[in-house]
């Protein structure tokens, strides 16, 4: 009962700020003054001057989405070299050496992605230096980027006959100075308060009450944690991601961590109910979202706080359910309600193993990625690839009465439906592909922890998590392989930008169309029949993509191990 | 195409330096400042020497102390064989194991049959035969504390309600009493133990 009561709590947080925090979002897309504008604007103006970009500037989608990936190409590139250099950069204490190509290059696409999964183990691979000025960095930008994104593809829906989506460098640099950093640095200060550490001493040795010496790795840890979950990143300071005390030392700061990374999420649909003036439009989005979300919370902590019969027959109590890979102090209500809304969103930490979860509990994860990060989804990509649903949903909704289909006064036809089904489908293809080619391997079959149909959900997760920008792994899996680093860089790469450009084509072609007033024959776009049918079209995508393969892998293992086989 | 260079590489050397070097600097100066204790791990001292962490848990074998939950970690040793390093900080992770993995069942079975010979029989609390997430679990459940405290109290040879007491008194409860799950700090539970004089 307590476990459901935490649950409620945090998503009564969440819903709480939304509302606000939608509205400040809409005021930073609009270029309006903020309570922030006296502290932040001296140093916004300095940017663009240092930087020489006219913030009067207005870019065509092309434009746009040029900007974006230049910034991204030089951004991976600075990372990479940071990653084969830190040995010789400042903050080392610990004398970790360069990362191999391999490694670095895996690593580079993965945070300038957003997906920030991590093939290398932190402790002992990558540096203080490198975690705060390569890491740390991109969780805010990538954050950024795809913020502004998400505010591009809300100007197409703002007006008729626009040729401009906004301009990139000032939306990138409004969303990181006034949104991500501020509440990122008083995330942090909590964060610290509660035992985080923040701090560049080398490793602490301590001499155990058992009389045995013990390394304990440390580091700036609060200041990285509160971005990494901010902006939907994921990429732990420890191995062990937020299920290490370090990074997460109480049941109020997992709280805290799992508020920061819901919110902006859940608040952009209520910025666009104010972008398109339309409060309702906004809330329909988000109730989608949130409905989804909250099935999926209810689901994995069904299955997780029910516990692993065989070891309930073989004497243990059933008092806490599946305990192994959880926290003590998360228990199994926490750690799943914090594990799918990672996945839920594109953030990918972890307060417990995914791996151990129970097949159902983990099939949910598993799911809520392949339905294409929308449950929220990341910060500003879950966004717009809900936009990209409400398309598809209006679409089918035409076919069905035989209109043309609208979507906020804008008439959607064969081109925005043929980009949107291509934005949908490409993933798919690097999805089931790369985990079918990876098991046809010996480096893949290699890479596998764990025997039977759970093989087959590590690898399957491995390339949805990687696609589809998560980050977060059935982590048992041996991720650092010539095998896995390339084609998984390779999936983060596509799953990122060949499902971005299509968009921001989307938000170019719609921008440019009349915004016509609503008719008699318009379908509307709020409302519980809207919300049903949005919720109709995401999941029989999904499930329609995936359910074979997921019937193999989780579905097959919760049946054998109700029959009690094991591998 | 390159008109767009400028203001790419301007940007990602003005937050690099802004949100990886400035800020973190600062902010580090103020947690070393402010917050010492947390900002260095919730290191705990005793004459001088750090024996621990608050927040990380250690590996206890003596009947005379509470045990910690089993950790998943392993290194690696001279030869270059496996071998398991619990409670090990300079690393963390977890087993990884299936729900359906037969070492997985093998291991809780074995625990628990260890577990019971040496606390009695009866169910076992879950998370006393479970490898934590982090390997580095601070906490056993109060379940299992009490489960445990007659044995250390024979160890010691005290009365069994002292070592209760102690328990009950280092006990968190959930926050707000809902948030999280009734717990006990095994290494500050047993550094009490020692300080306890009965």
């Amino acid at each position: 009962m307590t476990g459901w009561a935490q649950i409620a709590l945090l998503f009564a947080l969440v819903l709480g700020a939304a509302f606000p925090l939608g509205a400040y979002i809409a005021r930073l897309y609009n270029g309006e003054r903020v309570f922030l504008t006296p502290v932040m604007a001296p140093f916004e103006r300095g940017f663009y001057k240092l930087a020489g970009i006219d913030p009067n500037r207005q870019m065509r989608w092309q434009d746009y989405a040029v900007a974006l990936l230049m910034l991204s190409a030089v951004h991976a590139g600075l990372l990479y070299a940071i990653l084969r250099l830190q040995y010789y950069l400042p903050f080392n204490p610990q004398n970790i050496p360069g990362m191999a190509p391999n490694l670095a290059f895996n690593t580079a696409v993965s945070f300038l992605t957003n997906t920030n999964w991590q093939a290398y183990a932190p402790e002992s691979q990558i540096s203080n230096g490198a975690q705060m000025f390569g890491l740390t960095v991109h969780m805010f930008l990538s954050a950024a980027a795809g913020i502004a994104a998400a505010g591009a593809m809300m100007r197409a829906f703002s007006g008729g006959h626009l040729t401009s989506l906004g301009n990139f460098y000032v939306d990138l640099t409004r969303i990181a100075l006034y949104l991500l950093l501020p509440v990122s640095i008083i995330a942090a200060v909590l964060l610290l308060v509660a035992g985080v550490p923040q701090t560049f001493a080398p490793f602490a040795v301590a001499h155990t009450l058992s009389g045995e010496p013990q390394t304990i790795a440390r580091g700036p840890v609060a200041f990285m944690e509160a971005i990494k979950e901010f902006g939907t990143n994921g990429g732990g300071f420890f191995n062990a991601n937020s299920s290490h005390p370090f990074e997460n030392p109480s049941a109020a700061t997992l709280l805290l961590e799992n508020w920061l990374l819901l919110v902006i999420s859940f608040s952009l649909p209520i910025t666009f109910g104010h972008i398109v003036k339309d409060r309702k439009q906004g809330i329909a989005l988000f109730a989608a979202m949130a409905i989804l979300l909250v099935l999926g919370v209810a689901g994995t902590y069904a299955a997780e706080a029910h516990g692993n019969a065989l070891q309930i027959a073989a004497g243990a109590s059933p008092l806490h359910g599946n305990m192994e890979g959880k926290e003590m102090r998360f228990g199994s209500a926490l750690t799943s309600m914090f594990n799918v809304s990672a996945t839920g969103t594109s953030t990918g930490a972890i307060a417990g193993a995914t791996d151990s979860f129970m097949p159902l509990g983990g099939l949910v994860p598993l799911f809520l990625m392949q339905l294409g990060e929308v449950t929220p989804g990341g910060v500003g990509s879950g966004f717009y690839t809900m936009i990209v649903f409400a398309l598809l949903s209006v679409f089918v909704a035409g076919l069905m009465v035989g209109r043309t289909p609208e979507y906020q006064g804008k008439k959607i036809q064969a081109k925005e439906i043929k980009l949107a089904m291509l934005a949908v489908l490409i993933l798919t293809l690097f999805i089931l592909g790369g985990a079918a080619f990876s098991l046809m391997t010996k480096s893949g079959l290699g890479s596998l922890a764990n025997a039977g149909p759970h093989g087959l959900s590590e690898m399957l997760y491995a390339w949805t998590s990687a696609t589809e920008n998560n980050g977060s792994a059935m982590a048992g899996i041996s991720a650092n392989t010539n095998l896995l680093d390339y084609g998984l860089g390779a999936a983060m790469a596509f799953g990122r930008f060949a499902f971005l450009i299509p968009v921001l084509a989307i938000a170019g072609s719609l921008a440019a169309k009349p915004k016509l007033p609503p008719s008699a024959g318009t379908f509307p776009t709020t409302g519980p029949l809207f919300i049903g049918l949005l919720i109709g079209v995401i999941i029989i995508l999904g499930g329609l993509q995936f359910m074979p393969a997921d019937t193999l892998g989780p579905v097959a293992e919760h049946y054998l191990l109700a029959s009690g086989k094991l591998f | 195409m390159f008109r767009e260079l400028r203001p790419a590489l301007t940007l990602v050397v003005l937050f690099t330096l802004l949100t990886g070097l400035v800020l973190p600097v600062l902010f580090t100066g103020f947690a070393q400042l402010a917050f010492p204790f947390q900002a260095n791990g919730s290191l705990i001292r005793q004459n001088g020497q750090i024996i621990g962490s608050v927040r990380i848990g250690q590996n206890f074998t003596a009947p005379v102390y509470f045990q910690s939950r089993p950790s998943a970690l392993t290194g690696t040793d001279a030869k270059g064989n496996s071998i398991a390093t619990p409670y090990d900080a300079s690393e963390s992770g977890a087993s990884n194991l299936a729900a359906t993995s037969k070492a997985l069942e093998d291991s809780v079975t074995a625990r628990i049959a260890a577990y019971r010979a040496q606390f009695g029989p009866g169910p076992v609390p879950i998370d006393a035969v479970t490898a934590s997430g982090s390997g580095l679990d601070p906490d056993i459940s109060l379940a299992d504390a009490l489960r445990q405290a007659p044995a250390v109290a024979a160890a010691r040879h005290w009365p069994v309600p002292v070592v209760i007491g102690l328990v009950h008194k280092l006990a968190q409860h959930p926050l707000l009493g809902f948030i999280g799950e009734a717990r006990v700090d095994v290494l500050v539970l047993n550094l009490a133990l020692d300080h306890e004089k009965p």
